[in-house]
């Protein structure tokens, strides 16, 4: 199945880095970006993406603030934050929004962890 | 005096991102080690590196700061020559060793400890955050011991030997914020003309690296 991934960071580098790491992972899925927190809940009532990666450090509203936002309008949707911080406070208020943290620098490994894991969650949730 | 019609003066959009992304990746390993050293969460502003002359550095940290600053100052030597400066408020100081050392010092012992507990945790912070950019860039750094300088803006910006025209500051401003305590903090990375040049040249082979297909 074709899924859809929005992919929240205000770099653009960033950006491409996800994008990179998506096309080695799932070529087919369709990519949707966004530069901010006010652009991602635009693209989720939008566009309906099936999983999201958030950048943690963006100007105005942090990743996990809109995690918790994005998860209260689609529950089931799987959510990761994509952090260089790892500090036991970061973690720990992804795991309260029921996120999954991702370390930068992004490693296909991780991610292609992640995102086994969305797709169960995903398939669990249609059956 | 006007840099040389081929100097690098801007960065281009990736280039930009790729600087703010090294720096976020160092500042935040450089959080950890002092989050450890301080034994408290430390909480950081989104770090913007921007790239300025250094008139424009000087004017910058003169309008934020008072002029009674502090830095700790470390030479860095490799690929990209430069140096780095972590920079804070005097007022600042003795608060951040307070928080290193911790409080069941007296007044005394902690001024006694001023210079030594500063080299010591400018050295961890810069050290993270170099040690971090040049591992992303797959290149080696050498850093030399930490120096104390008390000064301005004006005096920090122009360490001998004198800079030459054109001479550009990676200027970071980033927001140590120690829950409890309130230390602002400054990290100005100084390049030269050559410099820059051989920074923007593995920030192109990071770029593809990171987002080429």
């Amino acid at each position: 199945m074709n899924y859809k991934l929005l992919i929240v960071d205000d770099s653009k580098l960033a950006r491409m880095a996800v994008r990179k790491a998506l096309n080695a992972l799932y070529p087919d899925w369709t990519q949707i970006e966004a530069a901010d927190a006010a652009e991602a809940v635009k693209a989720v009532k939008e566009k309906a993406p099936d999983i999201a990666v958030l950048d943690f450090n963006m100007p105005g509203r942090d990743g996990i603030d809109l995690a918790a936002e994005l998860r209260a309008s689609r529950p089931g949707m799987p959510v990761a934050i994509l952090s260089a911080n790892r500090q036991r406070e970061i973690l720990d208020r992804t795991k309260a929004v029921g996120a999954v943290f991702l370390a930068k620098p992004l490693t296909e490994g991780a991610f292609g962890k992640f995102l086994k894991g969305a797709l169960r969650e995903l398939n669990k949730a249609q059956s | 005096m006007r840099a040389p019609p081929d100097a690098v003066t801007v960065l281009d959009e990736l280039e930009q991102d790729a600087v703010t992304e090294l720096v976020n990746l160092g500042i935040s390993r450089a959080a950890l080690s002092l989050a450890e050293m301080v034994r408290e969460e430390v909480s950081l502003s989104v770090p913007k590196a921007t790239l300025v002359n250094r008139e424009e550095a000087i004017r910058t940290l003169g309008e934020r700061e008072a002029k009674n600053l502090v830095a700790v100052h470390q030479i860095f030597e490799g690929e990209v020559n430069g140096r780095a400066l972590l920079i804070f408020p005097e007022a600042n100081s003795l608060e951040l060793v307070r928080a290193v050392v911790g409080g069941d010092l007296s007044n005394e012992e902690i001024i006694e400890l001023e210079q030594e507990a500063l080299a010591e945790t400018g050295n961890i912070i810069l050290n993270a955050c170099l040690g971090t950019m040049a591992d992303q860039l797959q290149r080696s750094l050498r850093v030399s011991l930490p120096e104390i300088l008390h000064g301005d803006s004006e005096s920090f910006f122009s360490l001998a030997p004198p800079p030459q025209p054109g001479e550009q500051v990676l200027f970071i401003y980033i927001n140590f914020a120690v829950r409890r305590r309130n230390i602002n903090g400054y990290i100005a990375l100084l390049l030269d003309i050559p410099a820059l040049a051989a920074l923007r040249a593995l920030l192109r082979e990071y770029i593809a690296r990171v987002a080429g297909n």
